[in-house]
């Protein structure tokens, strides 16, 4: 049998046992990463999904004799692209999860028949053609896979890399303009808002400062007013608007606890 | 191991990228699936110019991702400017031809 494996020509088996390995190792992951892409729920988790594809494609192009994409798939995509993502989703607001309702009736389920179709379809495609023998890239590398692709880049491709810049230029300035804001007011100084918070004479003294409190000092803890009830005043509108402010039940019982272990220190 | 299986990979990837656009609703998610289309493109492009012996492919793949990349630029920049107006990052809100 090992023997027979030896004796068969490259061309029936087309890649080496390590790159098989890898393909079998890699593949599964990147499928299943991408089908997160599909089902996770939270956008977040999306992300990282098909950041685990990029990787693994950088890595299959590496495998290819494609050193020089492998490289650039690893920087521009996993780097650039994916972390550009990241940051929108994060300035979206992260927990921006799926609306469930359909707008148009069953298109989930119609979306999700169309994507198989098309699968099949592709696969049946490739499946009923027959390939002959790779003719591998040791010849197109002789020089190493950067040369050769600088090449034929700045030869048979130039004018569409040149066109390219203009491409790149044109969306940067397109994405400039997209997210500018015109300032409406004129900017409010730091003495602005302090008159003007003495003209209205409410909270001279400014707001009270969250986390008044001996178990956390943490900035979504409201404070507690002389009386012992928490103050809404204290905590930022952006956690209130969030919901990520200490619930007041759950306060009261911390206020018994803490109140508790002082009592029983002083009995020690 | 036959060189088919990156083809089948990447068809395999491509209808998962086409079932995240036609399916979800959040259009970062949508975006990324269009990604994930562009990055399935590419893995075909790379083994087809390791079958036929030359760089072309590869040139092309990577002329996609410059694409790409302007792309997301454009996109993002889109989205977030209809998120300052709607407050929202679902597809089916950004119902008018304005933002």
């Amino acid at each position: 049998m090992n023997s027979l494996l030896t004796a068969l020509p490259a061309a029936v088996r087309d890649t080496s046992g390590s790159e098989a390995v890898l393909f079998w190792v890699l593949a599964p992951l990147m499928v299943v990463a991408a089908l997160g892409l599909l089902f996770a729920k939270k956008a977040v988790h999306a992300a990282l999904g098909v950041a685990v594809v990029m990787v693994s494609l950088g890595v299959f192009y590496l495998a290819q004799d494609a050193d020089f994409l492998g490289i650039i798939q690893v920087f521009v995509y996993t780097g650039a692209v994916m972390m550009l993502f990241l940051f929108v989703l994060m300035l979206v607001g992260v927990d921006s999860s799926d609306s469930l309702v359909e707008t148009i009736k069953g298109q989930r389920w119609a979306g999700l028949a169309l994507a198989a179709g098309l699968g099949v379809l592709l696969i049946a495609g490739i499946g009923s053609v027959t390939f002959g023998r790779a003719a591998g890239l040791d010849a197109a590398n002789a020089d190493g896979n950067v040369v050769g692709v600088a090449a034929k880049i700045f030869s048979q491709y130039v004018w569409t890399f040149e066109v390219t810049s203009a491409l790149l230029i044109t969306a940067a300035m397109g994405a400039m303009v997209l997210a500018h804001r015109e300032r409406l007011g004129e900017r409010r100084t730091q003495r602005d808002l302090s008159e003007r918070r003495f003209r209205v004479g409410r909270y001279a003294a400014g707001l009270p400062a969250p986390g008044v409190f001996a178990r956390h000092n943490a900035v979504d803890t409201p404070a507690l007013l002389p009386d012992g009830t928490p103050s809404p005043l204290s905590v930022s509108r952006v956690l209130r608007a969030r919901q990520q402010v200490r619930p007041h039940d759950e306060f009261g019982t911390d206020v018994a606890r803490v109140e508790g272990d002082i009592e029983q220190g002083g009995r020690r | 191991m036959n060189l088919d299986n990156y083809i089948y990979l990447s068809c395999i990837l491509f209808a998962i990228g086409s079932a995240t656009v036609l399916v979800r609703r959040n259009a970062i998610v949508v975006f990324m699936g269009v990604e994930l289309m562009l990055n399935a493109a590419n893995l075909a492009f790379v083994t087809f110019a390791r079958m036929h012996g030359t760089l072309d492919g590869q040139v092309v793949a990577l002329f996609v991702m410059l694409v790409a990349a302007a792309e997301v630029v454009v996109g993002l920049a889109i989205i977030m400017s209809i998120f300052r107006a709607r407050r929202s990052a679902s597809v089916d809100d950004a119902n008018l031809l304005r933002l």
